[in-house]
């Protein structure tokens, strides 16, 4: 499956934490290729979320190495990991919920803006550097606003708005920071079968359209094998296998896991 | 006529350093839910080393009061790294009792050095020298306290609205978690915070030192100032500064018609009525507590 003489585009080794005795991960190790949807899959507990906290700093882990584009990433800050250009959602939402839509999505063009000192000075002078520069980052704004159907709730405060279309601005403000690396924890979550469809369709174009890399953590089984490139299996905080869909549900563990869940049992089979 | 118009005018007079310290608390809390009590104290060390400059050593005032302002923005900077980021696990709550501490410190830090008597602060303006229309009189001093109030609420009005750095601000306090994932320095933003706001106290405490100077002195206005916010919402600068007008105002009527020993309580009692009345302040606009 993996080639030597490929360069790294996001590693983790060996990589541990734990919470007073708990092991929350354990020596896990996998990369990922540039331009796939690389899935993480676990039953709750299995420390999925934990793994994604490491990754963009919010936890230090105990011990191992997150490499991203040859650099290791492991104990920095949040906002530094950011920058280099690792996007997230989150499972519980976290928006600047008495913001409008566009603020929080102009939130995600932060780290680009130079000027902006005065960023109401294109009120007066649209063609001073800062508004020239207010411009820009409105029409990539734009952009992904069309992008994900956003039109109507564009002005609207999030907080007001419902679970599903939350989720949907917190996609687009990941986006508006065009990362490379995009982590995406649950973003079906909560949805009905309409709005899963659509995140789905999203997901799939932003792999194909706009070419980011996708870290995957989901538990509709379906979803999962439809659209991940490859899949990492752990519980209790360690692997259990890894590899394509076809190889990861004819695991006798995965299996074993999700048999009791019908529904995703018959669309696995 | 002449007599109330006269004690509103000297109302808005004095509400302006409340208004003052009040944009100052105001600054703080906008980006981390903090109560900063230690503000009236940043204040006072500043004044004092700015006493001490201008006394002691005695440079000029062009020399003197741009290095306050300097030094005031250094000291809230220091406090909120060496002080507030320290606080493990941090709270609202935790922060709030630390800016106690760090208030009785820098109290007693001023009390040893300068001792406790009353001293006279040298500035361009007098306080006797004053200002009237007609029979209406106020002080020069209370009229350039008025126009810095109302310019320097204009200028972080601006700021924190349409800057880079205000946007970030905003983001801090509704979200910290969020802001730093969008590569926000959400540190070094509360360390600004402080500094900006330590800068506005400062200010104050340079526009009060003329009139009385002692180690008490920015007690009562940081109290009122605090009392203003309170009324302003707590996260409105515009907020502030007008709650700074109402309680002084209040204050001064209550004073002149009713009684003089209560004067200062009353300030205390408007908090109570509004916080029965409106609990999210008057100008508070869409101001939710984030859960
Ligand atoms: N900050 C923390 N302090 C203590 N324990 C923690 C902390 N964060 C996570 N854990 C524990 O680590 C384990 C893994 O949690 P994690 O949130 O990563 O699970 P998950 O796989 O995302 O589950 P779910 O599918 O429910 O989201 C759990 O037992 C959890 O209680
Ligand atoms: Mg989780």
């Amino acid at each position: 499956m993996e080639t030597k003489n490929r360069t790294i585009f996001f590693e983790v080794c060996n990589l541990s934490i734990s919470f007073g005795g708990l092991d929350a991960l354990n020596d896990i190790s996998f990369e990922v290729h540039k331009g796939e949807i690389f899935s993480i899959i676990g039953p709750n507990g299995a420390g999925k979320t934990t793994l994604f906290n490491c990754i963009n700093g919010i936890y230090k882990p105990d011990g191992g190495h997150i490499i991203f584009k040859g650099q290791k990433i492991q104990g920095k800050r949040p906002d530094y990991v950011a920058r280099l250009g690792i996007g997230r959602t989150f499972q519980n939402i976290e928006l600047f919920t008495h913001m409008s839509t566009m603020e929080n999505l102009m939130l995600g063009r932060h780290r680009y803006i130079k000027a902006g000192l005065l960023r109401g000075a294109i009120m007066w002078a649209k063609r001073s550097f800062a508004g020239r520069e207010e411009v820009a980052h409105r029409r990539k704004v734009e952009e992904i606003i069309d992008f994900l159907d956003l039109q109507s709730v564009r002005n609207k405060f999030v907080g007001s708005l419902p679970y599903g279309t939350q989720k949907q601005v917190e996609l687009g403000r990941a986006l508006a920071m065009e990362p490379e690396l995009l982590l995406l924890d649950e973003p079906c979550s909560g949805m009905n079968s309409e709005e899963k469809q659509d995140m789905i369709f999203w997901i799939k174009d932003i792999q194909d359209a706009l070419g980011i890399t996708i870290l995957l953590i989901e538990h509709d089984m379906k979803m999962v094998m439809d659209i991940s490139n490859r899949i990492l299996v752990i519980n209790f905080g360690k692997i259990v296998t890894e590899g394509s869909p076809e190889e990861v549900q004819k695991h006798p563990e995965v299996l074993r896991a999700y048999l009791g869940e019908q529904d995703n049992l018959e669309n696995i089979a | 006529m002449g007599e109330l118009v006269q004690t509103l005018v000297s109302g808005i007079a004095v509400g302006s350093s409340y208004a003052l310290m009040g944009l100052a608390m105001v600054i703080i809390y906008k980006t981390s839910e903090v109560i900063n009590f230690a503000q009236g104290e940043m204040a006072l060390l500043s004044v004092f080393l700015t006493y001490m400059v201008l006394e002691y050593y005695h440079f000029p005032f062009y020399v003197a009061f741009p290095s306050a302002l300097a030094f005031a923005l250094l000291l809230g900077f220091f406090l909120e790294f060496a002080v507030l980021r320290r606080a493990k696990e941090p709270n609202v709550l935790g922060m709030i009792i630390i800016t106690i501490g760090l208030e009785m410190i820098l109290m007693g830090f001023v009390s040893w050095k300068f001792g406790a008597e009353p001293k006279t602060m040298r500035f361009p303006l007098s306080p006797y020298d004053s200002l009237s229309l007609g029979e209406i009189f106020v002080s020069s001093l209370e009229a350039l306290t008025f126009v810095v109030a109302l310019t320097l609420m204009t200028v972080l009005f601006l700021f924190l609205r349409y800057s880079k750095l205000g946007i970030a601000m905003k983001a801090t306090q509704q979200n910290k978690m969020a802001a730093r994932l969008m590569g926000i320095r959400t540190n070094r933003i509360l360390m600004i915070t402080w500094g900006i706001s330590s800068l506005v106290g400062c200010t104050a405490g340079l526009l009060i030192a003329p009139t009385i100077m002692q180690p008490y002195m920015m007690w009562d206005p940081m109290l009122k100032g605090f009392a203003a916010a309170v009324l302003g919402g707590m996260t409105s600068l515009p907020g502030s500064v007008f709650g700074a007008y109402i309680i002084g105002v209040v204050e001064n009527l209550f004073g002149g018609y009713v009684s003089i020993e209560f004067k200062s309580a009353v300030a205390f009692f408007i908090i109570v009525l509004v916080l029965c009345i409106k609990p999210s302040g008057l100008f508070a606009r869409h101001y939710v507590k984030k859960v």
